[in-house]
């Protein structure tokens, strides 16, 4: 994936910027704006893994909120399939943090109203079917009758992805999908995500804290500077062959070096104090070594 | 057999029964009258109390008196009202003229009268507060009228009720209605408003048609609260069916009530009082079976 210049385009976006109204001390609207974020603008190609990593407060999730549709930018718009992102559709499913899976539901129908919203004009046979492929790949088999206050947080969100990919989407939209899962389950499904990609051609645009989750699994990672007014900092190649395991990525020089380069970038835009105070303590690579014995060290960021 | 013990809650449940069995006992012996005694009141007064019925000649005992058990002043003990009880269910369903029907009649007019004025309220109730819990406008709009209409007790439109529609059957209906229809209406629009937002935008992201929407995000989404709402509906409407039947004398367990006063029978009014509580206590675990069903964990 070196070279993604010469690929289609599966996304493009174009000069997004958003402010949003800034509130007085009751919650009424005092007429003026602050910039969250100004001038984003990139393009995702067809099949591609990019990632977006930033301090809190720079609009990652604002920005994957407006390529889903869920808000509106201020100046600037997303572009999907040559039209203009005005609100949600099956084009561009997101895995959520939250999961966001309904409860009443079981595990089975939390997938199946995607494939059956995806596909009208199928029997329910049909539908049942490429449901069942889904969990099967997700490794839920055997789970489809629960419902998702039985599952694990890990269990969860293996019906979460399984409900984004099951209707082939044009851009899947990952926001933070692993920040509510335990550390050794999420290298599991890390793994497992990358296999469903792979499968499916997908093109993925991931926001995240983790960096090493960013590079395991990314062609691309973008980096934004610090909000207010954050911008598109720059865009860093991931040259590790793939398919790529953990330990292949570990003992890659190109994975210290992007790593290098990463915490480099984030630590250095801690120190201009435009980062909130309480992250400051964390600006001294705060490095914890994983649980999971074969993984890299965590940055947490 | 521990295990047995601890499933169906027998430690609580012989409490309550020992509870009660106290209870009862208490109550017997309050208002159990002492045997009549001749002592201390002259041949006159004993003349007297025989004149007005309070005693009458012991038939095993030639010279001495006994109380009148048809008219015993005190108030009625359990086992009277035991006897009423049996009384009562051993014909549950006679008719002899208009006044008197069985207490078998009474309870399904009763329970007509709720069933179809609470079924109705319900059904109109989450149809209004999925409306109002949808659109900020339309709640904005009927707000006011909602907090004008809903602290007005339920009774205090019979004269009005009567005027209009005049049949008193129609009347009680009503007046269920309307002490069923607040509490599903405002707890309806809450459960729909404070739907988690990552469920509207699942639903969005799948672009589900509005019915879709409603039948399988909105509806089961504020189950629990449109729940809670008919309980709330339920308690409401058994507590204003009572004095509607009173005032209205047409039938039913609460005209009952009345008409045991009206008789001065007072182990009566207890039955009719008990009746109503063994009704909504069967009513109320219906209704907590239904809530078990729909509700969901997080």
């Amino acid at each position: 994936m070196t070279d993604s210049s010469n690929r289609k385009l599966a996304m493009r976006v174009d000069h997004v910027s958003k402010n949003f109204p800034v509130l007085s001390g009751s919650g009424n609207s005092t007429g003026d704006t602050f910039c969250v974020f100004q001038n984003v603008n990139f393009d995702v190609h067809e099949g591609e893994f990019i990632s977006m990593v930033g301090h809190s407060g720079c609009g990652k999730s604002t920005l994957l909120n407006i390529m889903a549709g869920f808000d509106r930018p201020s100046s600037g718009g997303i572009i999907v399939d040559g039209k203009e992102v005005t609100e949600p559709g099956l084009d561009r499913m997101v895995v959520f943090q939250s999961f966001a899976l309904m409860p009443w539901l079981t595990c089975f129908d939390n997938v199946r109203v995607a494939v059956r919203s995806a596909h009208p004009d199928w029997s329910s046979p049909e539908i049942d079917e490429h449901t069942q492929k889904y969990i099967d790949v997700m490794g839920l088999t055997g789970s489809e009758k629960k419902r998702p206050a039985m599952l694990s947080g890990g269990m969860r969100q293996r019906v979460g992805i399984a409900r984004a990919f099951c209707v082939n989407p044009k851009v899947l939209l990952l926001d933070e999908p692993f920040a509510q899962i335990d550390a050794l389950t999420r290298g599991v499904i890390q793994d497992e995500l990358m296999t469903m990609w792979q499968k499916t051609n997908a093109t993925v645009f991931m926001v995240t804290h983790d960096v090493d989750e960013a590079i395991l699994l990314s062609d691309r990672i973008a980096l934004m500077s610090n909000g207010p007014e954050a911008e598109l900092a720059k865009i860093i190649d991931v040259n590790i062959p793939r398919p790529r395991t953990r330990q292949q990525m570990i003992e890659s020089p190109e994975y210290t070096r992007v790593r290098n380069h990463i915490l480099k970038f984030l630590i250095s835009h801690q120190k201009n104090g435009t980062a909130p105070p309480e992250q400051n303590n964390s600006a001294s690579t705060n490095s914890t070594s994983s649980a999971a014995g074969d993984s890299p060290q965590k940055v947490s960021v | 057999m521990k295990a047995l013990f601890y499933k169906y809650k027998l430690g609580t449940k012989l409490m309550s029964f020992g509870l009660l069995a106290l209870l009862l006992f208490v109550w017997h012996l309050s208002t159990t009258a002492g045997a009549f005694s001749a002592d201390g009141k002259t041949d006159d007064e004993i003349m007297l109390m025989e004149m007005n019925g309070e005693i009458i000649p012991d038939p095993d005992n030639k010279g001495q008196y006994i109380n009148n058990p048809d008219k015993v002043a005190t108030f009625p003990g359990p086992m009277r009202v035991v006897e009423k009880i049996y009384a009562e269910f051993s014909n549950p369903f006679h008719r002899k003229g208009t006044n008197d029907h069985g207490i078998g009649w009474l309870i399904l007019y009763t329970l007509g009268v709720f069933a179809i004025g609470y079924i109705a309220a319900s059904l109109c109730g989450i149809l209004l507060g999925v409306l109002i819990g949808l659109s900020r406008t339309l709640f904005e709009v009927l707000n006011p009228f909602l907090q004008v209409l809903k602290p007005i007790s339920p009774v205090a439109w019979m004269p009005l009720l009567l005027y209009t529609v005049q049949d008193g059957k129609w009347v009680a209906i009503l007046v269920v209605f309307l002490a069923s229809l607040w509490p599903t209406v405002a707890n309806t629009a809450f459960g729909v408003s404070n739907i988690r937002e990552d469920y509207l935008r699942v639903a969005s992201l799948l672009q589900f048609s509005w019915f879709r929407r409603f039948f399988t995000v909105i509806l089961p989404g504020a189950a629990p609260a449109i729940v809670s709402g008919l309980r709330i509906s339920f308690v409401s409407a058994l507590v204003a069916i009572v004095p509607a039947e009173m005032l209205l004398g047409e039938l039913g367990v609460g005209y009952n009530i009345w008409m045991e006063w009206n008789n001065l029978d007072i182990a009566g009014v207890i039955f009719a009082v008990l009746v109503f509580g063994a009704m909504g206590f069967i009513l109320d675990s219906l209704l907590d079976r239904f809530a078990k069903g729909v509700s969901f964990v997080e």
